[in-house]
């Protein structure tokens, strides 16, 4: 379903999301909600919560300032652990990586926990056509992938879909009786589908929250413990993770793992944070480097502190234009706040729109647990995809003319006082349907006078 | 003390009373005011929507205008803060970063430099306020609803200090109302979903006014809530604290 | 060149000159830990039960679970439960182990998790396949922070370490919370004074 947005922008999906107000409601309120247990859960921390934010900011920053040599140092103490590093230029190489393992040990079926990373690379996809079956396990993820859609969320992928459209996906694909939407029941009926995919499946694929330099090992996080199933029953473990996802140390797991979880449900911990340091007996573990743009994105000095996301989804939940528009608005892997700072580095052309999906409000670089400014690069996105040329000619010219107005005091004032009689005189000039203003508002009614011209008459010094 | 009052573009020309609300109330506390007649605009709305580039002359324009000021007021933190954070002038560069430092939203002026603590005003009505988010977030006139910090509020302080003027509570206290600049027309939908939603958090705790310090967020919900027939007003806060 | 050096010489390229790395501040806090310990996990869904030194943990566990057909421990003082052919035991094997007994390194205030390695638990599914499961932890263990967690981890080897706090959860039905996702339904911390 998400695939066919590619060729259209934000506010047209945006302005379709729009067309149920209640179910707008639903959803703006069940992210309201998030925000809000967000809020008591670093209440809770009181006045360690900043500083926690602080020094977690300052750790990325140090890390991505020596990104290169944490690398190496990482894949040598990985190596040391029996892990075996793969190194992937982009998407592409990645899912090739992927399926050469899958090749090697003749294995057409896998069972994957959450991560962002294959989504961003299309691996489902890309192993789709190579006759490999993917089972998503993290719950939400399985319900999208039944419906043949992508996440819309980030940490939580189905939060757009209602427990009745849930009862009759899982009714149609797993067999629950007709009509039952109770979410233990569908939840219970997840389980027993999915346990068997675990208990048969011989391969598993993981993300990564964080990897630690020092030590070679790599931390999942999860609430449903599906990564560790997978993970433990298989006999190949394929960990995929990003290159900014590195930490140096293992204490510093204590900063972010304080905050991760906090940020992005409101729960003091996840249930399972697992530390994956070396193949169980028998195993074989890999575990894949990706770059795809990172690298890139790390030399853009505006830009290079939104590689230190730790993906708590904290910017989606806060964010009144994502609560009202829906994931799927963002036509992107990573929807949202850092979604839009993020997605233009892959491809400017596809996603210019997505740093205009936002009001600049700010709420964003707040709740974010690394501090990330989050609205100021939307911002200075904005510019860059103007000098490169990937604004619309029409929104080039009007702004020309509005700066050229704006430029000479006497024309603003022409235009100001001629606007505002215009208006008054023939209001459905402005007032029709073809202003997207009027069209659910309306406009201010023109003052006879401009406060230029009451000041002229009022006040000694308006004599000109 | 010399007061360089610096009225948005849209206020001049759509909102006239904000502006002499604003003089009057500064004249009020003794400020020798003045209005430079050839101002023009901040340049935000360009730079908002990725052609700071063309601002230049607006920059330049600005800083002839502003430059022999102690303190430059407006109000509306949204044009202030995009002085503060984007004002630069090749031809006078000191005197750009003197006005990017002595530039002032109304409220806080009020607050932080004359330090009122008494106004001679009334209100009688409920009374929401709407954090307008550039003031809020970016000029930190009230803190913000995200952070694990002290609650203080520069506009509510001074609205509480207006005879019978009583603040309503609000689901939502600081969260935006969808103007955005361009993106109230860009991304119509949201934006006016966005307006629906403040209206509604403000009518369902009875408010009469909604008020705030920037006109831009006030004239989207004011044609929100005129289109719905809602009976409920906007007006800006340098009005309310000018009442009598 | 490899993908490998590619990226590491772009990388290079990249990266801002060095930025200092912070040290993590830790405030003291003034805190009952196991008094925390108990309400956040029992916030979280998990549940304590405080032993003393002469109640049996296999008792206790039978007591609370009497439906229990198979339990499993990785405890060998539980010699009742313990699994002594562990080495030899096909994990998928313990797909229908309704109770697992483990024993965690200790406890952490903040977040109710225990901490527990390959180590402890022998085989590395055990505590995440079970139907339900029980942590049995000292209760002068319990540590106050993630930062004390990490302190006490230091640099000790383990080939896989586990913070487990509560049962298996989920709420992607409509932010609809559920216990028991793929995971136990059930944890219970024996918390032993």
């Amino acid at each position: 379903m998400s695939n066919s947005n590619h060729h259209t922008d934000h506010a047209t999906l945006a302005e379709k999301f729009n067309r149920d107000e209640a179910r707008v409601n639903w959803h703006d309120e069940t992210l309201w909600f998030i925000r809000q247990k967000r809020d008591r859960a670093a209440w809770s921390l009181g006045n360690e919560w900043e500083p926690l934010r602080e020094t977690a900011s300052a750790i990325k920053a140090h890390t991505l300032s020596n990104l290169s040599d944490y690398l190496q140092q990482f894949e040598k103490a990985a190596q040391q652990n029996g892990i075996t590093v793969h190194w992937a230029a982009d998407g592409e190489e990645h899912n090739r990586i992927v399926h050469g393992i899958l090749a090697k040990h003749n294995a057409t079926q896998l069972v994957k926990s959450k991560s962002m990373l294959t989504e961003e690379c299309h691996l489902n996809d890309y192993l789709k056509e190579k006759g490999v079956e993917v089972i998503d396990t993290d719950l939400g993820e399985r319900i999208v992938q039944l419906a043949e859609e992508h996440p819309s969320h980030i940490v939580l992928p189905c939060i757009h879909w209602k427990k009745e459209e849930i009862g009759e996906l899982f009714h149609k694909h797993l067999g629950s009786p007709e009509g039952v939407i109770d979410p233990s029941f569908l939840t219970n009926t997840a389980r027993v589908h999915l346990r068997e995919k675990f208990l048969t499946r011989r391969v598993a694929i993981t993300g990564v929250n964080f990897a630690i330099a020092e030590t070679g090992e790599f931390v999942v996080c999860t609430n449903e413990g599906n990564a560790d199933m997978g993970a433990h029953l298989s006999d190949v473990h394929i960990a995929c993770m990003g290159i900014e996802k590195l930490i140096p140390k293992r204490e510093h797991l204590g900063v972010f793992l304080r905050l991760l979880a906090r940020s992005a449900t409101g729960q003091p911990i996840t249930t399972y944070s697992s530390h994956f340091k070396k193949p169980r007996e028998g195993q074989e573990m890999h575990l894949v480097l990706v770059d795809n743009g990172r690298s890139t994105q790390l030399g853009r000095e505006d830009f290079r502190n939104s590689l230190k996301c730790i993906r708590c989804g904290a910017c989606f939940n806060t964010c009144p234009v994502y609560r009202r528009s829906g994931g799927h608005s963002y036509h992107t892997a990573i929807a949202g706040p850092i979604g839009s700072i993020l997605a233009p580095n892959l491809d400017m052309r596809q996603y210019k729109d997505l740093p205009f999906a936002s009001t600049l409000c700010g709420s964003c670089s707040n709740v974010c647990p690394v501090k990330i400014n989050i609205h100021e690069q939307l911002y200075q996105w904005r510019q860059v995809l103007t000098e490169e040329g990937y604004q619309p000619k029409s929104k080039t010219v009007a702004m020309k003319a509005m700066a050229a107005t704006l430029s000479k005091p006497s024309l603003f004032s022409i235009a100001g006082k001629w606007g505002r009689k215009v208006m008054g005189l023939v209001p459905g000039l402005v007032s029709n349907r073809l202003n997207p203003w009027y069209k659910q508002r309306e406009m201010p009614a023109p003052p006879e006078q401009s406060f230029t011209e009451w000041y002229k008459q009022n006040r000694k010094g308006g004599k000109s | 003390m010399r007061v360089g009052l610096f009225i948005p573009c849209y206020v001049n020309q759509f909102y006239p009373q904000v502006g002499i609300a604003t003089l009057q109330l500064l004249e009020k506390f003794g400020c020798e005011v003045d209005y430079p007649l050839a101002q023009t605009c901040c340049g935000q709305p360009m730079a908002n929507s990725g052609y700071e580039s063309l601002t230049g002359n607006c920059n330049e324009l600005f800083t002839k205008n502003f430059s022999s000021f102690d303190y430059i007021v407006c109000p509306s933190g949204s044009c202030v803060l995009h002085i503060k954070e984007h004002l630069h002038s090749a031809k006078d560069r000191t005197a750009a970063t003197a006005i990017r430092r002595n530039v002032y939203e109304l409220t806080e002026f009020l607050t932080d430099v004359l330090n009122v603590d008494r106004l001679q005003a009334a209100f009688p009505y409920k009374v929401g306020l709407h954090q307008s988010c550039h003031g809020q977030r970016g000029l930190h006139l009230s803190q913000m609803s995200e952070l694990v910090a002290k609650p203080y509020s520069k506009p509510e302080r001074l609205l509480n200090m207006v005879e019978g003027l009583e603040l309503i509570e609000l689901d939502r206290k600081d969260e935006c109302c969808g103007f955005g600049g361009t993106f109230c027309v860009t991304e119509e939908a949201v934006s006016v979903k966005m307006g629906k939603d403040r209206v509604r958090d403000h009518e369902a705790h009875g408010a009469d006014y909604i008020t705030g310090a920037d006109m831009s967020c006030l004239m989207h919900l004011q044609g929100i809530l005129k289109r719905q027939g809602s009976k409920v007003q906007v007006k800006h806060i340098a009005e309310i604290l000018n009442a009598q | 060149m490899s993908s490998r050096d590619a990226i590491l010489q772009k990388v290079k390229a990249a990266q801002p000159s060095l930025l200092p790395l912070p040290s993590i501040e830790k405030q003291p806090r003034e805190v009952d830990a196991v008094k925390q310990f108990q309400a956040v996990l029992e916030s979280i869904g998990g549940k304590v039960v405080f032993l003393n030194a002469e109640e049996s943990i296999a008792e206790k566990t039978v007591a609370l679970f009497p439906e229990a057909k198979r339990i499993v421990s990785s405890i060998t003082a539980v010699q009742n439960y313990f699994f002594s052919d562990y080495k030899s035991l096909r994990h998928h094997s313990l797909q229908d182990v309704d109770v697992a007994i483990i024993e965690a390194q200790f406890g952490v205030a903040e977040n109710g998790a225990v901490w527990v390695t390959e180590e402890d638990l022998k085989i590395r599914v055990l505590p995440f396949i079970c139907e339900h499961l029980v942590a049995v932890v000292d209760s002068t263990t319990i540590v106050a922070t993630l930062h004390e967690a990490y302190e006490r981890i230091g640099a000790s080897a383990y080939g896989f370490g586990a913070f487990i706090a509560g049962p298996s959860k989920t709420a992607d039905i409509e932010q609809s919370l559920v216990l028991g996702a793929h995971g136990p339904k059930s944890m219970t911390v024996f918390l032993l004074h």
